[in-house]
């Protein structure tokens, strides 16, 4: 079953050269459960793309459909509902709110759904990266690895189905970023939440079921991944 | 809702507790602390006043007639709670055995005078105290001229009429003996009841009835009103508003200087409102995307802004009240003594105006950033550079500047002086904003020959263009306050206290026929007195205005009403006289006496709808004279010089039958030789307004002190601009300090190219706000204040230091620990 689709989605913007094509006509299909790495050098419209998939910017051209339902058809507010029932994200720089402790950010999204008995769920996806002695703690109290360690329970704690990181190792050293590598593919197994993922490293990618190849906004490859 | 309201308490607290709503927070403090203390306290303090101006009229309300006034006009009054005193006065002639004296003859009850008090002198012209209550029946106290003209010593007895009195004191003051120059004969005070014994108030006598009322404001204002529509039109209705022109300029002017330094107040902290918020949206971009991001509505994003919004106002404003409250005490008790009577007590008034102000600058000025936030995209958490639409700033903050000065109006009730300070601002704002630019692109071309630290703070300034013009905006604002507040200190108050020196006039001469001019002169310098400036002086009556007779077109108030009917002191001179400023015509070079012209005052001109080319005709003396009104002019009162209404071109009233009078300075040695003026220059009237001269100097020493405390908050207001101005370039700051600091900068030269930056800021705001604070200092003196106003060199100085030392020191001081904090923290949290 189909979680995720993109339908000939383009993203062109005016720039003073003219009009400047972002990501050109990207057309793919994700299954529930199934990991995707969006690879590609650097501005070749992973990050634009991955926004787009998940609704937080819209295409110029093309439909992207979450669940069966058309996203681009959907207005702000339509989309944001749909990412509070759904989605979750983890960024290359974390996010976390600097004045909210670790607990407090993992608590983020249950409040945002309104969901019941939020403070339970978010220690239990606390401890489930290691992090409940340190939920008192502020993020800058934190190292980087841990922070992405929260950024990944506040990802899972709403049990989306589906997960958006952007470059999430990113800012790490590599043994850190195999850890975290590893908590996401965890989470992707045992909660079937379906990991659309954008990254350059090569190893990470290959971990995933299907790797999607872009260059200057193109599908230039669409291969099976080493997992 | 629910969640948005619960996200927004918990994000309040937050925020409180990291400090990211300490400016703005801060700045709506100051900004409803000043208005709430200096609205309240003007108010307080105008109501005791007006008490004490009351003074002039012996009670708050006065009402004059012919006849004896209806019983009614005093039952509602005691049954509105008001307080009423009686006072007959008529001329009589005044017998001491043959010889005999006309004066003014002033029977009162035991209420008078319901405001201020009488002063009494065992001597003639000795000095005088105070005194409560009034001659017992069968005496009187008669003033040193009566008593010095018939020769009679205290103790001695006087006839008037069928009534034979003792004279037991001098009467040196009373409150209401007022310093109009009518044809003031000598006064006798004696006791109502032995009015009817005198059987000089028959039929066809020349009396007044008056009747005084006193109270709390409200209730006099509601029975004036009630009593405007009983009332004749023969009978002449007076408040304490309207007494005298002396204290009235006195207290309007300490009033002007409190509200001009609530309304700066305000504005500053508007502006610093404006930029904390600009400030505190900016920090919330990354936050409201990331809560898009994870599901959060735009609706959501609205409910927490608008929530965390109203919840900063509300403490503001009771923060801002609360410390209001405590400021007007302490205004209240450094200007104690000022005001003779209690200040009212405190009401819940001030806690609405805190609201107010602090609803109408969050609304105003907070909102619109914080409205933008709405628009956040979304994919701003994978695109840092992604921010919402600009904010089309002119249309909300026009709005908002509109919202502020029709509330600062309601405030002070003075378009003027808010059109001054607005307009002034605003246009402040326009110049430094113009000035700045031109000066950053100046800088981007000087910097080359600098060491590191100014070429990295010059080019600082150039590259961060628009933010380093607000900043010289901010900057430049609050040194132009800070330049004004020295200045209004310095210069307008002493420029102030001066217009009332030591030696100003204390008595004024009038009726000085033209053959004692000379003699008279003479005498007073004999007498170590100042030659005096005689002042030609004629009395007629205005008939018409442009052919129509004043009958025709009778003003409506009593005032007009008075100016129309009764006789009127005219005098003429070639040059404008001080004291006298033309705001309307212009002044007579070399007048033609066959087309004669006349000069009125703003008071005449304004109760008689006159214009300049209206032609006013006058009796003078049974003369019909025409002439042309040349000129309008603004009269300082309080400068105690002789000074009049009307005032004709040179040539025209020369040959009517007039007199002389002048304004003399006497000090308590040189008083005893007024009783021999008197006996040696019999017609020669003496008006002593020494009494009214202390309390008018009395109120400028007190309101100066009050104006200063006032500052203050203005001095405040405008450290908060400078603040919020430092802490908007905080962030990028803190970014660019860590990338210079790991490229391998040292702490001490990032932190003086810092001090770099800051200090050319504060050199260029510094240039721009000596020129801002001389134009309207300027502005503020000559048109506010009609005062002299001097460019002083100095300002100039003080704003290239203060600039300097201000601004550099604090913006160096505010960023040191942006400086110093861990590169690695400051790029990680970038």
């Amino acid at each position: 079953m189909q979680v995720l689709e993109s339908r000939h989605v383009a993203k062109e913007v005016s720039s003073p050269e003219g009009t400047l094509t972002i990501v050109a006509d990207v057309s793919f299909a994700v299954e529930r459960g199934q990991s995707l790495a969006i690879v590609g050098p650097s501005g070749s419209g992973k990050s634009t793309l991955l926004a787009i998939l998940a609704g937080l910017d819209l295409p110029t051209r093309g439909t992207v459909l979450l669940n069966g339902t058309e996203l681009t058809a959907l207005d702000e507010d339509g989309r944001a509902r749909l990412r509070a029932g759904h989605v979750g994200f983890v960024f290359q720089s974390f996010h976390l709110v600097p004045s909210l402790t670790a607990l407090e950010n993992v608590l983020l999204p249950l409040e945002l759904a309104g969901t019941d008995g939020a403070p339970a769920r978010a220690r239990e996806a606390l401890d489930r990266v290691g992090l409940d002695a340190r939920r008192r703690h502020y993020p800058r109290q934190l190292s980087g690895g841990e922070q992405q360690r929260v950024a990944i329970a506040r990802a899972f704690v709403a049990r989306p189905d589906l997960l958006f990181a952007d470059e999430p190792t990113g800012n790490l050293d590599s043994a850190t970023g195999a850890r975290i590598a590893e908590l996401l593919f965890e989470f992707n197994r045992e909660l079937g939440t379906t990991l659309v993922l954008v990254t350059h490293e090569q190893t990470l990618a290959r971990r995933c079921r299907r790797v999607l190849s872009l260059d200057a906004g193109r599908v230039v490859a669409d291969v099976a991944g080493g997992a | 809702m629910i969640k948005a309201l619960r996200f927004a308490l918990v994000a309040f607290g937050r925020d409180v507790r990291s400090g990211e709503l300490a400016v703005l927070f801060g700045a709506l403090v100051v900004a409803v602390a000043a208005l709430t203390a200096v609205g309240f306290f003007t108010s307080r303090v105008s109501q005791a006043i007006r008490a004490q101006a009351g003074e002039v009229l012996a009670g708050d309300l006065r009402l004059e007639s012919g006849r004896s006034p209806s019983p009614r006009y005093e039952a509602e009054a005691r049954s509105r709670g008001l307080a009423v005193a009686h006072l007959t006065s008529f001329p009589s002639v005044v017998y001491a055995g043959d010889v005999s004296q006309l004066a003014t003859v002033f029977g009162a009850d035991a209420a008078y005078p319901l405001r201020g008090q009488l002063k009494i002198a065992a001597v003639p012209y000795g000095s005088a105290h105070p005194v409560s209550g009034i001659p017992a029946p069968g005496e009187a106290w008669a003033d040193s001229r009566l008593l010095a003209r018939l020769a009679v010593p205290v103790g001695g007895r006087l006839r008037l009429g069928a009534l034979s009195v003792r004279v037991t004191a001098v009467l040196d003051y009373r409150p209401d003996q007022g310093t109009g120059l009518a044809d003031l004969a000598p006064t006798i005070l004696i006791n109502g009841a032995d009015l009817a014994r005198s059987e000089l108030l028959g039929p066809g006598s020349r009396a007044t009835w008056s009747l005084l009322y006193a109270g709390p404001p409200a209730a006099v204002d509601a029975y004036a009103a009630w009593l405007r529509t009983q009332k004749s039109a023969a009978e002449r209705l007076t408040d304490a508003g309207e007494s005298s022109e002396q204290m009235k300029s006195a207290t309007e002017r300490s009033g002007r200087f409190l509200n001009l330094a609530a309304l700066v107040t305000v504005l500053l902290a508007a502006v610093a409102v404006a930029m904390a918020a600009r400030r505190y949206a900016s920090r919330r971009l990354d936050l409201v995307a990331l809560l898009k991001s994870l599901g959060a509505s735009q609706r959501f994003v609205l409910g927490t802004t608008l929530t965390e919004l109203v919840l900063v106002g509300l403490c503001g404003a009771v923060a801002g009240t609360v410390l209001g409250f405590g400021a007007e005490s302490g205004l209240a008790w450094l200007v104690r003594g000022l005001l003779k009577t209690e200040l009212p007590p405190p009401s819940l008034l001030p806690a609405w105006l805190g609201l107010g102000t602090a609803a109408t600058m969050l609304v105003g000025f907070a909102l619109p950033p914080l409205l933008q936030l709405r628009r956040v995209p979304p994919a701003r958490v994978l695109r840092h550079d992604l921010a919402p639409p600009p904010l089309r700033w002119g249309l909300p903050y026009l709005a908002a500047a509109g919202a502020l000065a029709a509330l600062l109006y309601a405030l002070v009730r003075d378009p003027r002086l808010v059109g001054y300070a607005v307009g002034g601002l605003f246009a402040s704002a326009l110049v430094l904003g113009a000035a700045g630019t031109l000066l950053v692109r100046v800088t981007r071309s000087v910097r080359g020959g600098a060491g590191i630290a100014w070429r990295y703070g010059l080019a600082n300034v150039a590259r961060r263009g628009r933010e380093s013009v607000v900043q010289i905006v901010a900057f430049g604002l609050s040194l132009t306050v800070l330049l004004l507040l020295a200045l209004v200190r310095n210069d307008l108050i002493d420029e102030w206290q001066r217009s009332l020196p030591p030696g100003a006039p204390n008595h004024f001469l009038i009726n000085i026929p033209p053959a004692d001019a000379g003699p008279l002169a003479e005498f007073l310098t004999g007498h170590g007195v100042a030659a005096p400036v005689l002042a030609p002086w004629v009395r007629a009556r205005l008939v018409a205005v442009n052919g129509v007779p004043m009958q025709a077109r009778m003003p409506r108030s009593d005032r007009g009403r008075a100016f129309a009917e009764r006789e009127q002191n005219l005098s003429w001179a070639e040059a404008l006289p001080p004291d006298n400023r033309v705001v309307e015509g212009a002044w007579w070079q070399h007048p033609d006496p066959a087309q004669p012209q006349v000069s009125v005052a703003t008071e005449f001109q304004e109760e008689l709808g006159l214009k300049v080319g209206d032609r006013l005709g006058f009796d003078v003396a049974g003369e019909s004279i025409v002439a042309t009104v040349a000129n309008v002019r603004k009269v300082r009162w309080d400068g105690f010089r002789p000074n009049f209404f009307l005032l004709f071109a040179p040539g025209v009233l020369d040959a009517s039958t007039g007199t002389f009078m002048t304004s003399v300075h006497l000090d308590a040695a040189q008083r005893p030789a007024l009783a021999e003026l008197v006996r040696r220059f019999p017609s020669v009237t003496v008006i002593d307004v020494a009494a009214l001269l202390g309390e008018v100097r009395r109120i400028m020493d007190r309101a100066a002190v009050a104006v200063e405390y006032v500052f203050g908050f203005t001095l405040v207001a405008g450290l908060a601009v400078l603040f919020a101005a430092i802490q908007s370039t905080r962030d990028e700051r803190r970014y660019e300090s860590a990338i210079l600091r790991t490229l391998g900068a040292s702490r001490r030269t990032v932190l003086y190219g810092v001090a770099a930056e800051f200090t050319a800021l504060g050199l260029l705001s510094g240039v721009l706000a000596a020129s801002a604070a001389s134009a309207i200092g300027w502005l503020i003196a000559s048109r506010l204040f009609g005062l002299h106003y001097a460019f002083d060199w100095t300002v100039w100085l003080g704003g290239l230091l203060a600039g300097a030392l201000i601004v550099g020191v604090a913006g160096t001081f505010a960023t040191r620990r942006v400086v110093q904090s861990s590169p690695m923290r400051s790029l990680r949290d970038a």
